[in-house]
């Protein structure tokens, strides 16, 4: 009793876990059910030129973060004959390309693949430094105290003061006070910063962002300037020509803060241009790649790591067990007979490679041949392992025929006779003849057909793109398969055959109470 | 919904088919629980090499004073089989068998000499060579599990007990009990017919007559699982067959626990008409057919021997437990 409650606590674990590993792989790193599901990866290159001039150039450029909303999967440089640095700097990444010596025109290229993911969080630690009010030159400083004053009116938390101050520069008629302010535009200071130094003034922390709208197949893509305001819990994002508040949609955020985005020392005339393309890659991938990066450790130890042809044969040996659980459920709960266990497993596979109909031709034909070749053998005095060995050689020679004759007509399904593994053929072959002639034709017609049909049965489970899906993708499924094989091990019902084969004893059995 | 059920019940008895709980009311060990229940149990794997190889129990009994075949020669290695021509000379009749075989597969059964020739009991004679070239295939392991190679045994054959002359069309009936942990439980006889080509196996057409564990008297006889009443070649009604030796029988199969330590066992004998009862061979995977032989389901039957408290009795306290509590009435 003891043992059977840990077999069946065992069980329960195996499928419990394997199920529970498969929904964590989809729900927690997004690995898809289907595998037609795609998703869409930008891709954003950054090119930065200057022209150097004869003597030790160096450029910096400042690079995105991680970020709420999507998430960065891969960066890459390119940029001959330049060293590369990636250094922290307050908080935001740069990139640094150094050269000993470089003259005219310079190409240098930050690459950097990102995937849109609206319930990507990423939390930073991002307060605001003290705020010291700034102070502008007369007029504007009596102009911009005058229109703050009205702005505070309008406005009940920082929030609201940042949008309506924004309200006031973008209005079609500009009051007296901000018309002049905007006259600072004009002598070089940026809207943006005009903003953020009035928001500043009335000392609320604000900054200059700055980010790229994501449109597909876009060149020479401008930065565009953001501000965000600080409302004492977090920061929200203005856009300083609509007024809207919050981030906008595809919206790609480079660098926080005002420090430039481009430093170029030995060079003049330097320059930084956007282009950007988005490409569907299959989400699988992405999830992988994701997962990775996360270190998952389900992904880190899985056949994901392997190289890519070792993974290909995986694809094939992790659809085996899907064949097994039929041969096991068709062997003890229907009670259907198959010529040799697992025989009907390695048949279905080889149907993988020739496809159904023609796989089953092959196969009959193949082991019709056979047999009737094994009948002049057998009238033969020969050592058993002789004669196996011999239909060895002759199946391969049916085989060979098979091809050369199939080719010429132009049949040419019929060359995938190849993929039918020989050893099992043969044994099949004798297996079949010995059962001939011992109990005669039709229980080889029985156990061939039913051998036949498991491995029909196999190949369609097999075939089935979700099952091969479901198979290579969550590999853990495969404890889920091992909980449910221990537990066809301990059925001891009636198999749906007996209940026919039973069936007159169980009825003289009625008559007679 | 009972309607329905009702329904499904009418179209399952068109069908002759039964449904779960009909099979679990009469009884009826199904094969699933006859290997987890029973052979996995009761039968550790350890001793079944014992019967799985008919030398071994052979030897084994004769050493346990069981009356079994009388062992000739025996064939362990190809080179050997120039020595065939030898030990087969002097015979007028005898058995060639595969030591490992199962299922009655690879028997030889020569039961006169035409000369040079060897005349089966079909009345096909054969020559010297194909009988080695059977003994060959014997050795090559044609008819092991698995391929194993084998030895080939020759025995003398067995003088069927003109008793049953009526009710056998060629081969040797045989008596097939179920010995459970020493109890005999369940017991049949099985005589080939033509249809069965002079093999005594059920699904092969051979006709089986279950007896009844008490007295050896026959309850019902069933071909292809269908319940006949005469035998088919021979004509002779079933219900006056009469086993004699029964005690004997019964004995010499509950021995068999002793002798080999498997508590799940088909024990085959069969009647020599001068030596009597002879164990033939034992099996420790015996098939489900005799519960359709005797019209009875055999789980009760094994149940009530796990209940008991006491197991280790003698054999003759066994032997009447189980003629007092499975007999016919």
């Amino acid at each position: 009793m003891n043992g059977r409650f840990q077999l069946g606590l065992m069980i329960a674990l195996l499928i419990v876990a394997g199920l529970g590993l498969a929904m964590y792989k989809h729900f927690a790193l997004g690995f898809p059910l289907f595998s037609h599901d795609v998703s869409k990866v930008w891709s954003i290159e950054a090119w930065v030129t200057f022209k150097a001039e004869d003597e030790p150039a160096q450029a910096s450029l400042t690079l995105p973060d991680q970020q709420s909303g999507l998430r960065i999967l891969d960066e890459s440089f390119a940029s001959p004959g330049y060293g590369i640095n990636q250094i922290d700097e307050g908080g935001q990444q740069r990139a640094v390309w150094s050269i000993r010596q470089a003259d005219g025109r310079q190409d240098l290229f930050y690459k950097v693949k990102l995937h849109l993911e609206p319930d990507y969080d990423k939390k930073i630690h991002d307060e605001p430094e003290a705020v010291i009010p700034p102070v502008l030159p007369e007029p504007y400083q009596t102009a911009a105290l005058s229109l703050l004053k009205q702005v505070k009116e309008h406005s009940s938390d920082p929030s609201s003061f940042a949008g309506t101050l924004i309200n006031h520069f973008i209005a079609k008629e500009p009051s007296q006070n901000t018309n002049m302010l905007l006259g600072m535009t004009e002598e070089g200071t940026s809207l943006p910063k005009l903003l953020v130094n009035l928001l500043n003034m009335s000392e609320i922390p604000a900054r200059i962002v700055r980010g790229l709208h994501l449109e597909d197949g876009r060149r020479r893509q401008p930065i565009v300037d953001m501000i965000e305001v600080y409302d004492g819990n977090q920061w929200h994002l203005f856009n300083p020509r609509t007024a809207k508040r919050g981030t906008p949609e595809d919206f790609f955020l480079w660098q926080r803060g005002a420090k430039s985005l481009l430093d170029v020392m030995g060079g003049v005339g330097s320059d930084v241009t956007f282009s950007m393309i988005s490409r569907n890659v299959p989400t699988r991938e992405l999830a992988i790649t994701e997962a990775k990066q996360d270190g998952a450790a389900l992904i880190d130890f899985s056949i994901y790591t392997l190289p890519l042809e070792v993974q290909n044969a995986f694809k094939i040996i992790l659809l085996i067990p899907i064949g097994v659980l039929v041969v096991l459920v068709m062997r003890i709960i229907v009670g259907l007979k198959t010529s040799g266990t697992f025989m009907p497993v390695l048949i279905a596979m080889a149907f993988l490679q020739t496809q159904l109909l023609p796989g089953l031709t092959i196969f009959i034909s193949l082991v019709s041949i056979g047999l009737w070749i094994r009948s002049f053998l057998s009238q033969q005095n020969m050592l058993l392992v002789a004669r196996l060995g011999a239909v060895i050689i002759v199946v391969i020679l049916i085989m060979a025929a098979m091809s050369i004759l199939s080719w010429k007509l132009g049949i040419t399904q019929a060359l995938t006779v190849t993929f039918f593994p020989m050893i099992i053929l043969a044994w099949t072959i004798e297996r079949m003849s010995i059962l001939w002639e011992e109990e005669g034709p039709k229980h080889v017609v029985t156990e061939g057909g039913g051998s036949l049909l498991v491995a029909t049965m196999s190949y369609l489970l097999m075939s089935n793109p979700i099952v091969e899906q479901l198979t290579f993708n969550f590999p853990e499924l495969m404890l889920t398969l091992l909980g449910l094989v221990l537990l066809l091990g301990q059925y001891t019902g009636y198999r749906l055959l007996e209940l026919k084969r039973f069936y007159p004893l169980a009825h003289s059995i009625k008559n007679h109470q | 919904m009972s309607s329905f059920s009702s329904h499904l019940q009418t179209l399952l008895a068109k069908l002759s088919i039964s449904t779960p709980a009909q099979l679990k009311a009469s009884g009826i060990l199904s094969m699933n629980a006859r290997n987890l229940n029973y052979i996995s149990r009761y039968n550790p794997r350890s001793l079944l090499p014992l019967v799985d190889d008919k030398l071994t129990t052979k030897r084994m009994a004769e050493k346990a004073g069981v009356d079994v075949p009388k062992l000739i020669g025996v064939i362990e290695y190809q080179s050997d089989i120039r020595k065939l021509k030898d030990i087969l000379e002097p015979l007028e009749q005898f058995v060639i068998k595969p030591a490992k075989g199962s299922g009655g597969k690879g028997i030889l059964v020569i039961t006169s000499r035409d000369g040079d020739r060897y005349v089966k009991a079909s009345g096909e004679s054969l020559s010297f060579d194909a009988v080695s070239r059977d003994v060959s295939n014997i050795l090559g392991g044609l008819y092991s599990l698995g391929g194993k190679t084998d030895v080939a045994v020759i025995e003398s054959l067995i003088v069927a007990d003109p008793i049953f002359s009526n009710y056998s069309f060629e081969g040797v009936p045989d008596i097939r009990i179920i010995v459970f942990r020493g109890f005999p439980v369940m017991a049949m006889m099985r005589l080939a017919t033509r249809a069965s080509d002079g093999k005594a196996n059920l699904h092969q057409g051979a006709v089986g007559v279950g007896l009844d564990i008490a007295t050896g008297k026959p309850l019902r006889t069933v071909q292809h699982n269908r319940p006949v009443q005469n035998h088919p070649d021979t004509g002779h009604d079933f219900s006056k067959l009469n086993v004699p030796h029964w005690q004997k029988i019964l004995q010499l199969s509950a021995n068999c626990f002793e002798m080999t330590g498997l508590g799940y066992l088909g024990v085959d004998l069969v009647l020599d008409q001068n030596l009597g009862p002879l164990i033939l061979e034992l099996n420790a995977r015996p098939g489900l057919a005799i519960q359709i032989a005797n019209g009875q389901g055999i789980e009760p039957r094994l149940k009530a021997i796990e209940a008991l408290r006491k197991h280790d009795i003698s054999i003759d306290e066994r032997v009447a437990f189980s003629q007092q509590h499975f007999g016919a009435d």
